[in-house]
Order: C-alpha cells, then structure tokens, then sequence
C-alpha cells in the first residue's frame, strides 16, 4: 500500500512542474502529421514543443483547448462552424471564425493550404477516358455505378443534396461500407465513391477527385487553433505556427497521409522532410517501449486504485454503519460506473487538463463501486450473533470493527479491490485518448493506421497484465484471509 | 483454589465489585409489532441462579438483550446495580457482564486464545496475564490446553461451548448470562456440560441466568424458575412449586410435557 502510494506521489512532478508548449492531435493520421508539423515548424523557432498524439476526438482537443490544457490543435473550419459553435453560419469564413473565437481567447489561423472535404471520386483512367473533371459532368453519364459509404447516403448533406444540388439523373447508387469502397473502385465494381479530399488512398489507388465546381460540400480548410494568451507570452511560437499558413496543398497532404499510412514512416520524419529539417532517426526498440508504456500503464492502474483503496473501504463502513447515508453513497458511486469512459475525460479535462491527472481521476472514481459495495456486503453479511457477541464483550465500535468485522468481511473486499483492479487495467487503455499514453497508445494509432501488430503491441501486454493482476490478487487474497476463514467448521 | 483466582486482580479503576442485581420494571417489547414481553416486572438478586423457561417465542432472549442494553425496551424500566441501563454506561456494564449464546458465537477468524485475548486486551491486560487467565479458564471448563491455539472450527461443538464461556469468564464478571448455552449439543455432551456448569456456578457464586426451553436442565442449574409464554411471566418460583402447585392448566401442560420412558424409568 505504502509503495502505490509512493507511485502516485512520483507522478506529481513528471506532470505539474515542467510545461513546455503542447499542440495537441486528434486520433487520425493527418491530425498527427500536421502537429508533428507545428512541432517541426518551433523546433526551427528554437522552441521545444511536446506533442500529446492522438487525444480521442474534437470533444477533448476543444476542451482541452478551452482550459489551456494543451496550446495549440490542427482543425477544420467545417467542424467549427457544424460542431463547435452552434450559432454561426454554416458557410463562415475564417475572419468570422476569428472574429467568433477571439471573445472565448482562442486565435485561428488562415487555411494551411488545404481543403479535407468530403469529396467525389473516381479512378484517373476512367474519368480520363470518360472526360469528367467536375461532380456536374457526372449528369452526362447516367449509366455509372455510383457506390457511396452507408452514412453518405442517408445524411442529408450527403447523397440526397448532392443529387439536387447538380441534378444527377444517376439511378445505379447503391450503400457500402466505407473501408470496403475504396476496393470496390478499385476493381472496378463501382465507378465512382464519397472519400475524403486528403486520403492517402486517392494517390494510392490513383484516383481523381472530381471538382465541386457548385460549392456543395461545406468546407473543411485546414487551420491551427491556438491559445490567444501565446500571442503575448510565446509570440514566436505563433509565428512559426503562422509559417505553415498557405505551405500545404492538397497533393501535399494526400502524398504525407500516404506516407504513413501506406508506407509505415513515422509522422515526425515525414514532417521533417516536409520542411527540410534535419530527420530524427532514433526510435525506441520494441522492449524500450514496452518497458516505457507498461510502466505508465502500471503506474496509472496501480496508483488509481491505492487512492480508492483510501477512499472506498471508509466510505464502505461509513455505508453499513449508517444505512440511509449508505444507499446514497453506494447509489452516486454507481452512477459514476454508468459514465461512459471518454464523456468522463471529457469531464477531467476542466478539472485536471489532459494527461495522467485525469485519466487517474478517472480511474479512481471508476474503482470505488466495486470496493464500496463490497466492503459494505462484507460487513453486512457478517452474521449477527457475531456482531452481537463482540458488542456485548463491551467493545467500542473502534474495536469491533478493527479487531471483528473487517478481518470477517476481508474476503469480501479483496474480491472488490480484485474486481476493481481488473477493470482499471482494462480502462486504462482508454487513458490513452486523454493523452496518459500506456498499452492504449499503440492500440490507438494501430487501429488509424490498420496496423494489426501495433495493435496487439498494446494489447497483448495489457491482457498479460490483466491476468497478472488477478493472480497477484488471488495470492495476496490467501496471504490475507484469517487462517480461521479458510476452514470448513467440522461438525 | 479456584475461589481465589474468581476473586483475583479487580481492575484499579472500577468502582468496588458486587455482585449484580438485575431487575425489569414493567419492561414492555415489541419486535416489528410482534408482542415480546409485555408489562413484565422481575428482579434477579446479588449471587442468586436464576432459569428462565418457556417455549420459543416466549421472551426468555428478550429479558437477556434487554440486560445487556443489546435492545432497549419499548415502556418500563431496565436496570442493573440499582441503576436505570444507560446508552453512556453500556460498555462499563458489558465489561462486568459475561454473556454466552448457543453455538457460542465464537470469532472464527481468531484462535480459542485470540477469541479470549479480544476483551482483555481492550481492558490493558498484559499478554501474560491473559494467557495465565486462560490457562486457568480452561482447567476450570476443563478444555485441553492445546485446544488455545486452535481456531473454532478445529474445535467440537462441546469445546466451542466450553470456549463460549471462558470467554464469558475472562474478565472476571460479576454476573453470567446464557442463551441456550448447551442447545446445539448432543445429548450426552451436553449431559456431561450441564454437571460442569451446575459446579462452576456454585464454585464462582456469580449472578446467573440461564435461559433454556428444558425444564429438567432449568431445575438442574436453578433453585429459581421464571416461566415464561407470549412475553408474560406465567409462573415464578421453585420446580417443586410449578409441578405441585401450577399456577394454570399450560404450567401443568409444560411440566408434564416431558415425556415419560417405556417401562417407567423415566
């Protein structure tokens, strides 16, 4: 116990003291290159920058933007203005985007360069051969296969719109599902499919992306949000940021994605090269990593769980000694287990910015149901001749229950830190989303870049850890458990 | 010699012993609306033996709980030493009261010792004085030494009993109360603990009552029968009262219900 407790405290001052500049990434590839890219563009600057990679989703990036957890994040103007901020046109330019962002201190910069829109495409050899360069030339070939992703279909931005919008006779549309529609333009079974303007499959299936000559799709420019505060305290920082406004064309980003998702480079060296600087070559050896991750993923489980241990086996006895107070204690911790993981970060973010702070207040709050509940079953199911008998040998409660109901309720609430423990390995590999790294890191960026080894480079470890923890607990369970419990009574 | 270690070592901070009295006034009880006791008034004398009989159901536990403040009465009053049970005094009065249930209600994760250390433990003793206590407890309960460092359920029904009552012995009380003390035993065990516990009430001259649903173990310990049914006393005196001079037909009923042996030799 004292250890963990040691393992928490170590984990203060690798996050509060040292707060270099951070630019945040979303958990898909080009999000990755383009902060790698920000990374690169301050490094050139003379400024260290950290990269918290792969954060899980808008929501946790806009709000850890919001709370100064992180300084800076690659997004889309269509995000902004469709997600973000709710009252604001749904074709507003960047300079309205500023001027809306400015009031909540936030800075926008102008487009990289690129648009990432969902578009239309079709093979270069057939658009070729057919003549179509734009959406609207689809109208001269009503006999073309149309093949669109399922969601494509049924949004109304998406198909129905389209349809209207350029007034395509087209009568072959039929739903597939969109990891399978690349392939199926590829060999041919549909002529042409949505795609998103900047996948790297477009170079790598040679495809060509109609023009959206009507302006039908909204707009997704490429920009970089900022903290409005760096302007003042890290001007230069902002100005590098701004260096990149303009470099990225869409062929640019298209052949970076490509990069990494079809030939495997690490986004860091492709956005070095991008930018002529220096290429890092080092990178950690697989036992390096796995050493590195399992001991956040470790650190992250274990200490979470000593700071519940802390906190649920008094708030357990206070439930069974004073029932009203326990339905409510044992009612809040279990609506805390119905919070869905990532709405929980999210939640943290305020609180804790991102990082293992939060994920560990996560944890923590997600631990103490299951040891709660159980010490709180374990000293209720003591049988009352015994609780009776301790009582009326004139013992305090203090006595009772440190020398009586909690050696007699001891199985009971190892099988609830047990529990515990086994779930907080598990979630723990959902930290990763929150920035906390652990075996969720590889998991994450296996699953963007379809890579099944990295994939199990995570998973592997935290399902030898989950086993792990629950036979060190089956053993700690032996050691504790009263010699006298262990026996049968003999009759 | 065993009267000498009874009387031993009283603690330096409590008021001088006596043995206990014991006395319900009008004590009224329910039970979620269930009529426990109702309007019962008795007194237990300084050093007297006293059983309380009757069927299930009929109050005898309630009088005991209610003694030891483990349930506190719904009108009338309860108290012990000529003083009304108080909330602030209850774990005084425990102390000064050994209290021994049927099965014992022995702690199962704690050795026989580890099971008759807890209170004096509490109380300051020494380790070696607990240990000697123990010792002589267990010659006095007749229970083999190396029994101690047994857990309970390495024990016998017979020995859990015995071990019951040392540890109701420990300190040293100045009264003993028993809830079916021998009910879960077999007939000849339990014949051989009533001769014991018959002896050491009298050697110990404490405050006893026992409670028991058989009436030739009652007349066995106690020259005092209290009957009891549906939570009134029905009768209150010596065996040779209830069975000469019942004071109604279920008093009569109730003495002649044990049953008689084939061929008379009951």
């Amino acid at each position: 116990m004292k250890r963990l407790l040691w393992i928490a405290w170590m984990l203060v001052p690798a996050l509060g003291v040292a707060q270099p500049l951070r630019v945040g990434s979303k958990q898909f590839t080009e999000s990755v290159i383009l902060a790698e890219l920000a990374r690169g563009e301050a490094r050139r600057a003379g400024i260290e920058v950290e990269h918290r990679r792969e954060l899980g989703g808008t929501a946790i990036l806009w709000s850890a933007l919001q709370h100064g957890a992180i300084d800076a994040y690659p997004e889309y103007t269509g995000t902004l203005t469709q997600e973000l901020l709710k009252d604001i046109a749904p074709d507003a330019g960047i300079d309205a985007l500023r001027a809306r962002l400015a009031p909540m201190g936030i800075g926008i910069t102008d487009s990289l360069g690129f648009d990432d829109n969902y578009a239309i495409g079709m093979r270069e050899q057939r658009a070729e051969q057919l003549g179509i360069r734009r959406i609207g030339d689809l109208a001269a070939h009503p006999e073309l296969r149309l093949g669109f992703s399922n969601e494509f279909m049924d949004r109304g931005d998406g198909w129905p719109g389209l349809r209207q919008r350029y007034g395509l006779p087209s009568t072959q549309v039929k739903g597939l599902d969109h990891a399978l529609s690349y392939r199926a333009l590829a060999s041919g079974a549909v002529d042409a499919t949505d795609l998103y303007s900047t996948d790297a499959e477009i170079a790598y299936y040679h495809l060509r992306v109609l023009q959206d000559d009507r302006h039908y799709f909204p707009r997704y420019q490429a920009v970089f949000l900022y903290r409005l505060a760096l302007e003042r305290q890290s001007p230069a920082f902002v100005t590098a940021l701004k260096r990149l406004v303009g470099q990225i064309d869409e062929p640019a980003m298209r052949r970076m994605n490509a990069q990494a998702k079809l030939e495997g480079q690490r986004e860091a060296d492709i956005a070095a090269r991008f930018l002529d600087l220096p290429v890092d070559g080092h990178e950690d050896g697989f036992w390096q990593r796995l050493l590195h991750r399992t001991g956040e993923h470790v650190s992250l489980a274990a200490a979470s769980l000593a700071l519940a241990v802390l906190f649920a086996i008094p708030l357990g006895i206070v439930a069974a000694r004073w029932r009203r107070l326990g339905q409510l204690v044992i009612g809040l911790t279990g609506i805390l287990q119905t919070v869905p993981s990532l709405a929980m970060f999210v939640f943290m973010i305020p609180l804790f910015g991102i990082g293992a702070w939060p994920a560990l207040a996560a944890l923590f709050l997600y631990s103490l149901l299951p040891i709660v509940r159980n010490t709180h079953a374990g000293l209720l199911d003591i049988p009352l001749e015994l609780r009776e008998s301790a009582a009326a040998l004139g013992l305090p409660w203090r006595t009772r229950l440190t020398r009586v109901e909690l050696p007699l309720a001891t199985r009971s609430i190892l099988a609830g830190i047990k529990t515990a423990s086994v779930i907080n390995v598990g979630t723990a590999t959902l930290a990763a989303l929150i920035g906390a790294g652990g075996y969720g890191q590889p998991i994450l960026t296996g699953i963007r870049l379809n890579d099944v080894g990295l994939i199990l480079e995570g998973a592997v470890p935290a399902a030898v850890l989950a086993m792990l923890v629950q036979w060190l607990f089956e053993g700690i369970e032996r050691w504790l458990t009263p010699r006298g419990l262990r026996m049968t009574a003999r009759e | 010699m065993v009267e000498s270690m009874a009387m031993s070592s009283p603690q330096p901070d409590q008021p001088p012993r006596r043995a206990a009295d014991f006395a319900l006034r009008e004590v009224t009880k329910h039970y979620n609306g269930v009529s426990a006791l109702e309007q019962v008034s008795l007194s237990f004398a300084a050093g007297s033996t006293t059983a309380l009989i009757g069927g299930s159901g009929a109050g005898k536990s309630t009088v005991l709980r209610l003694l030891l403040g483990l349930d506190w009465p719904d009108a009338g009053t309860v108290s012990a030493w000529g003083e009304p049970l108080q909330r602030d005094h209850l774990l005084a009065l425990r102390q000064r009261v050994g209290y021994v249930i049927q099965e014992g209600g022995l702690f199962p994760h704690l050795t026989t010792l580890g099971n008759l250390a807890l209170q004096p433990r509490y109380l300051g003793w020494p380790a070696e004085r607990i240990r000697q206590r123990a010792h002589e407890l267990a010659e006095l309960a007749r229970l083999p030494l190396d029994a101690l460092a047994r857990y309970p359920a390495e024990l016998s029904g017979g020995q859990r009993q015995r071990v019951a009552l040392m540890r109701g012995l420990m300190a040293d009380p100045d009264a003993l109360l028993l809830d079916e003390p021998l009910g879960a035993l077999d007939p000849i065990v339990r014949h051989e603990l009533q001769d014991e516990l018959k002896r050491i009430f009298c050697e110990l001259g404490k405050t006893v009552i026992v409670v028991t649903h058989d009436l030739a173990e009652a007349a066995w310990f106690a020259d005092r029968l209290v009957l009891l049914r549906e939570g009134r006393v029905v009768q209150d005196g010596r065996y040779e009262d209830l069975r000469d001079r019942p004071a109604d037909a279920f008093v009569h009923a109730f003495i002649h219900a044990q049953r008689a042996l084939p061929g008379g030799a009951a």
